[in-house]
């Protein structure tokens, strides 16, 4: 299928991107053991021309093609990639019937060269002569590997995708029986061949009773080896689990008390430790991956770019900040003005009315427009007594919001608290 | 709800007895130091549990007017217990009601106890006035709602925004949308009726409804899901 592997376009998405040209195997699109497609994404080369290589190796080569292969199927560890989207025997038309896939032009040489080679290689070996009598059990053997092996190779995908079912698994068993019947097959027609088949009976006894004896033998101990292996993993992860708990805990909520201890007298200290530290504990507990601890990375929506800057202002003024999100959406420039419009709106509230409760915040993303509260109760101003060159308010809030096109509005009244409401489209370009 | 918080204690004589369940002792003598603390009021702790069982042998011995119930308990959780009391909050004559009282804000805590059939959500760094001022209002049989409660219900509904049916139930309308903004942006109930220019009593109706929508859209959700796997 040379078609699969066009030359490479530097934009296509990551399969094209080996950050390590390290040799897998491919686990997709293969024939048999990946180990063409793997070498040929390794190389850059079209897969087809690898297996021809191998073709080639296999018919002139007294069958090096065939050693080759399998020292790479052993050695070389199953990978992804190597293939550039999804490809099945049936397509899909445009009016939601499946049919079989036209088999490409790559695909029909393959095969033909296969069956040139297969012919050529049959009539290479004389299948009467007395050489020949061993050719047909080490095919049937030969086979019955390849089916085994590739089943191996399956079970160790099916632990990156998600279980196959239960069709696929049946499938799978059969392989694999199928597999082991051929090497038995085999097995028994060389003996059979190097003997006389008066023979075979007492072969298949001796067989059998030596098979049960190791099976006796060893069975138990396998299977409390097998078993011992899974109840150390468990016992493993669970160990690195409380470890991580542990050193979390350690590192904040231990460290964090020993300074209260050490600061107990100043309330406000005492009181901001404890603020910054069930924040982060919260998040780190609610939090799917846990990702408590990276706070210096820059947030990329809204939603996290408003807790961000409220906790920030909270730990610097020690007022505690309640922030309520409702929706979210991707942060662009205008929404970036907003948030910092919005942070000085939460220092004002924290130091002119932090005495009254805490500071709410309360951001909604409706459609395009996002809305932007924060409100203290303490106690208040008249806006329009504020002195011409105090800049802070008409500056830094109503001005930035109104230079990126949006609009601010400020309600005061003496003993009921300030809110600022802040509005602003999203960026139109933004999805 | 600051504000709020003097309108319902003083100068009145009613009575509230309320069973605290919390699986922390230390967290139930807190709550009823604060509680007494306040003094002018009458809630009185006739019960205390430490767990789903506890709880629910002793909501049914007392009959409270309001349990405080935590959300994260041994033996199921806050839930359970909701689940299991559910006659008695059923019941046509002094029916026991159940105000959420928890330190987690996490979303579907939250959600999952008033779906349970909870009357309010409020976290437990909530002082003493506004927790008793919560506690009658639970009694009167009117939905609490915190700002972070009031932030995630708009986020429930509006994430399910397109319902195939029963669209007028599931919905809220539009006043009872900007009730709950309001809610969100830290409002008391009376500065809302001011801005809104309607009454007190028209706030706390709106609640109640977006309350029993919330419990009517866990229904209706169930019978969707249902649906739509063919299993009914």
């Amino acid at each position: 299928m040379p078609v699969a592997a066009a030359p490479r376009t530097p934009h296509a998405p990551d399969a094209d991107e080996v950050p390590q040209r390290k040799l897998y195997r491919s686990a997709d699109g293969r024939m048999l053991g990946g180990v063409a497609r793997g070498l040929a994404g390794h190389l850059g080369l079209p897969v087809g021309w690898v297996r021809l290589a191998f073709l080639l190796l296999f018919m002139w080569g007294d069958g090096l093609g065939v050693l080759l292969y399998a020292a790479f199927w052993v050695f070389v560890p199953l990978g992804v990639g190597g293939r550039t989207g999804h490809r099945s025997f049936f397509e899909t038309l445009p009016d939601g019937t499946r049919r079989l896939r036209k088999p490409d032009r790559g695909q029909i040489t393959a095969l033909i060269a296969l069956f040139i080679g297969a012919g050529i290689f049959i009539s290479k070996v004389q299948m009467g002569g007395a050489s020949g009598r061993y050719v047909w059990p080490t095919l049937l053997v030969g086979a019955g590997v390849v089916l085994v092996w590739r089943q191996a190779d399956n079970a160790r995908r099916a632990h990156w995708s998600t279980a196959a079912g239960r069709h696929g698994r049946l499938f799978q068993v059969a392989r694999a029986l199928a597999g082991v019947a051929l090497v038995g097959v085999g097995l028994t027609v060389f003996i059979v061949v190097r003997g006389s088949a008066a023979q075979l009976g007492n072969v298949l006894t001796a067989t059998l009773a030596v098979l049960v004896g190791v099976a006796l033998l060893a069975g138990p101990w396998l299977i409390r080896m097998t078993q011992d292996l899974s109840e150390e993993r468990l016992m493993r992860i669970r160990a690195q689990e409380r470890a991580e708990v542990a050193a979390h805990v350690h590192d904040s909520v231990l460290h964090t008390l020993t300074l209260i201890q050490r600061n107990a007298e100043d309330v406000s200290e005492v009181r901001r430790l404890a603020r910054a530290q069930e924040r982060e504990l919260r998040n780190w507990l609610y939090k799917p991956e846990g990702t408590g601890k990276d706070e210096a990375e820059e947030p990329a929506t809204l939603a996290e770019a408003v807790k961000k800057t409220a906790a920030e202002v909270e730990d610097h003024h020690g007022v505690p900040i309640e922030v309520v999100v409702v929706g979210d959406c991707p942060l662009d420039e205008r929404l970036a003005a907003q948030i910092q419009a919005a942070r000085e709106a939460m220092v004002n509230a924290a130091k002119y009315g932090g005495e009254g409760g805490p500071v709410q915040v309360y951001a909604e993303v409706e459609g395009q427009t996002v809305f932007v509260s924060v409100r203290d109760r303490g106690p208040g101003f008249d806006i329009d007594a504020v002195p011409g060159d105090r800049m802070g308010v008409r500056e830094s809030i109503i001005g930035r919001m109104q230079r990126n096109g949006g609009t601010a509005r400020l309600r005061s009244a003496p003993d009921g608290g300030t809110e600022v409401e802040l509005e602003m489209e999203r960026a139109a370009n933004t999805a | 709800m600051t504000e709020a918080g003097g309108s319902a204690g003083v100068g009145e004589t009613r009575r509230v007895r309320v069973v605290l369940v919390d699986d922390h002792r230390m967290f139930r003598t807190g709550v009823q130091a604060e509680i007494g603390e306040t003094g002018r009021t009458g809630v009185e702790v006739v019960g205390e549990a430490a767990d789903v069982d506890q709880a629910v042998a002793v909501i049914t011995a007392t009959r409270p007017e309001v349990v405080l119930l935590d959300v994260h308990l041994p033996g199921g959780g806050g839930v359970e217990v909701l689940r299991r009391c559910a006659p008695l909050m059923a019941a046509a004559e002094n029916p026991v009601r159940f105000l959420a009282l928890s330190v987690s804000d996490a979303a579907e805590d939250v959600i999952g106890v008033i779906r349970g059939g909870a009357r309010g959500y409020v976290t437990k760094t909530i002082t003493g006035t506004d927790l008793v001022d919560s506690v009658f209002r639970v009694q009167d049989g009117d939905a609490v709602f915190s700002p972070r409660l009031a932030g995630f219900v708009l986020d429930a509904f509006a994430s399910t925004d397109a319902p195939p049916v029963d669209e007028d139930l599931d919905r809220l309308t539009q006043r009872e949308r900007e009730v709950l903004r309001l809610i969100a942006r830290g409002y008391a109930y009376k500065e809302i009726a001011k801005q809104l220019f309607i009454s007190v009593k028209t706030v706390e109706s709106h609640v109640s409804a977006v309350l029993r929508k919330l419990q009517l859209s866990n229904r209706h959700e169930l019978t969707r899901w249902a649906t739509a796997r063919r299993l009914v």
